[in-house]
């Protein structure tokens, strides 16, 4: 009895005496490792899977873009290329006629960067917008307003999009295969933990903020969906 | 005198004026191209085609010369209540998924297809017959150039869920967030409204905010020609008509044989 109590697989016999005969030293293990191996596919293995990648057209580097800016954290600087339309809406991802306005000519490159050279010869020099994967693309029902949150609401973009403003690299746009939505919106991790603000813009996420801001009445449906 | 719409802080609602009506039925040509409504390959089919603003014909029943025709067009009426002291309107009552509620701020009954699981009960419980079901799913002839006049501010429906007016929600929010870009907290009066009521080209249709004193639509209301359909509901419906004459505002509380489709 005292032997046996030290033997994992007693405690299950002991716990569950219908299991008993079913469960040797053996068996034990090949639960464990079954339950490990579970464990692992649904943790690890399927948000791998279930997850496309695909690089960015070529490589924009925010920080570079910033430099010359007199305060890169200011909102105003970022409202430079992510600019508001006069009637309130935004223009998001800058088109080519914004770069055009430094870029101007297809032949000078302003850098020796590779990426400068790319995005010269294939987009500029042929008039071609270029094909951006949006990390924070909402799914087609829903409606965000970014004037709204910047202008009357005052929040900062770091809140919602994290530091990608001052990136230098651009992360693989990664996307779920059955949704087709952008790992940005379900959040990276699959336990639901959130650290930061930015980790994820699920419903949920937007419905919190609002309350925390006392801005309830915009948690009716017809607020965030069209 | 108590306040008919009282609970929130808008209640946008329409009036629509039936001496001015003449049937043209461009209110719901304007609205289809607004909202994205799908067409059908065959759209003679009426009891499945959609039509967010539908347009009924009604007569006085007379021969000539004292025949006399009235059109009713009915966008949804963005009922307040269902009429047995429930305070939502019967659509939003008997959804069991909350794909359709009552949004007390604006007045608006919202309708969230991605929600929808197209059980049809709203659809039967709406006295008006203001809610579409989706027996395909949407279909926009590329040949003929129709996905191009889609609009992004209005998601697409898909097979299997149900549709209705909404009072042009999104112009609401492009309103908003014109206002918000300008710095101000307030829309002004014609920032908003429907399409329906934009196109008409006899412009009966007014739309505004019933709780505001100041709009158009809230003085219209208190006109002694000022009735709704099926008023003995007690649903509360946010669309008003105006008729002078006393047929018109008698059949429109009266049994639905009176009435017949405009497509007959
Ligand atoms: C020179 C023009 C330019 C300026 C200035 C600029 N951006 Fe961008 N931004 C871009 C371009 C081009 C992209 C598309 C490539 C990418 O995803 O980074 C982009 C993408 C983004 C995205 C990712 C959007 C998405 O969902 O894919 C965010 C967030 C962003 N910018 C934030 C900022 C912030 C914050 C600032 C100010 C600190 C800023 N940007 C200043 C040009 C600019
Ligand atoms: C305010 C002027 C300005 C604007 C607007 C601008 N750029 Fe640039 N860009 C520069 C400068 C300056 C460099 C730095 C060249 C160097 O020193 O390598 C640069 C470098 C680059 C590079 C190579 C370095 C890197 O980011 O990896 C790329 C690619 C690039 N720009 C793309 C764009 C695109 C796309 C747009 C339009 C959204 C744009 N730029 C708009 C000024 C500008
Ligand atoms: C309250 C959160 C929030 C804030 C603050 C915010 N954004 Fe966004 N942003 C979003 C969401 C949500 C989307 C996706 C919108 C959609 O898909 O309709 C988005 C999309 C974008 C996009 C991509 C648009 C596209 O074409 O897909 C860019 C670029 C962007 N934001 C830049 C900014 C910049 C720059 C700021 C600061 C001035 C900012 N955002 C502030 C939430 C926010
Ligand atoms: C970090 C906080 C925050 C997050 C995250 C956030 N919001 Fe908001 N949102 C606000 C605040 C604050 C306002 C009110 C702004 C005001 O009126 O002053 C607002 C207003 C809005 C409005 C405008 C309503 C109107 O009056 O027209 C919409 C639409 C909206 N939010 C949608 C969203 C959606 C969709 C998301 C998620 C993708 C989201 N919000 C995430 C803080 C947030
Ligand atoms: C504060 C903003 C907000 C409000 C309020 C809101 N939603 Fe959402 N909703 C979102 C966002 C953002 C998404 C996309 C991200 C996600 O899947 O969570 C979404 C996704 C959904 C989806 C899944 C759609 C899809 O294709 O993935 C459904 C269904 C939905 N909402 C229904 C509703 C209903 C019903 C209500 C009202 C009771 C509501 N939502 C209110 C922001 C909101």
């Amino acid at each position: 009895m005292k032997n046996s109590a030290e033997k994992p697989s007693s405690i299950v016999v002991a716990a569950f005496p219908a299991l008993g005969r079913y469960v040797s030293k053996g068996g034990w293990l090949c639960f464990l490792a079954g339950f490990v191996g579970a464990l692992f596919l649904g943790w690890y293995v399927f948000p791998k899977l279930l997850y496309s990648s695909q690089p960015q057209p070529f490589n924009f580097s925010h920080k570079v873009h910033l430099e010359e800016a007199d305060d890169p954290e200011d909102v105003e600087s970022c409202l430079n290329c992510h600019a508001f339309r006069d009637d309130g809406t935004f223009v998001g991802i800058p088109r080519l006629d914004k770069c055009k306005e430094c870029h101007e000519d297809p032949e000078s490159p302003l850098g020796d960067s590779d990426d400068e050279a790319t995005f010269l010869t294939n987009y500029m020099a042929e008039k071609k917008e270029v094909p951006w994967l949006s990390y924070s693309r909402q799914p087609d029902c829903v409606y965000f307003s970014h004037a709204a949150h910047v202008k009357m609401g005052e929040i900062e973009c770091k809140t919602c999009h994290g530091p990608h403003g001052g990136s230098e690299v651009l992360p693989l746009y990664r996307e779920n295969r059955i949704s087709g939505y952008p790992i940005g919106i379900w959040g990276e991790r699959i336990s639901g933990l959130k650290t930061n603000t930015w980790d994820r813009m699920k419903m949920d996420d937007c419905a919190e903020c609002h309350t925390e801001k006392g801005h309830e009445e915009n948690n009716a449906c017809f607020v965030c969906h069209k | 005198m108590k306040k008919e719409h009282d609970q929130g802080k808008y209640k946008y609602g329409m009036v629509i004026d039936l001496d001015k009506c003449t049937g043209c039925g461009t209110c719901m040509v304007a609205c289809a191209a607004e909202n994205n409504v799908s067409v059908r390959p065959d759209e003679s089919d009426k009891q499945r085609s959609i039509s967010w603003m539908q347009v009924y014909k009604a007569d006085n029943g007379k021969e000539f010369p004292e025949a006399e025709t009235v059109y009713f067009p009915r966008p949804c009426m963005h009922c307040e209540q269902d009429g047995r002291g429930g305070h939502a309107p019967s659509c939003v009552s008997v959804c069991v998924a909350t794909a359709t509620t009552l949004d007390k701020n604006t007045g608006i009954v919202s309708q969230i297809y991605t929600r929808c699981i197209g059980c049809r009960y709203c659809q039967a419980a709406c006295p008006y017959k203001a809610r579409y079901f989706n027996w395909w799913d949407a279909y926009f002839p590329v040949d003929k150039g129709l996905e191009r006049y889609l609009s992004p501010e209005v998601s697409p429906r898909m097979r299997g869920v149900i549709e209705k007016c909404s009072f042009c929600h999104h112009r609401l929010m492009r309103a908003r967030t014109k206002a918000y870009a300008d710095g101000r907290r307030k829309i002004k009066e014609n920032e908003y409204i429907t399409a329906c009521a934009e196109a008409c080209p006899a412009q009966a249709i007014t739309f505004g905010d019933l709780n505001n004193p100041k709009h158009k639509v809230a003085q219209l209301i208190k006109s002694k020609n000022a009735f709704r359909i099926l008023e003995r509901l007690n649903t509360k419906p946010k669309v008003y008509y105006l008729s002078s004459r006393d047929w018109v505002r008698k059949i429109a509380d009266n049994p639905v044989d009176e009435f017949s489709p405009i497509s007959g």
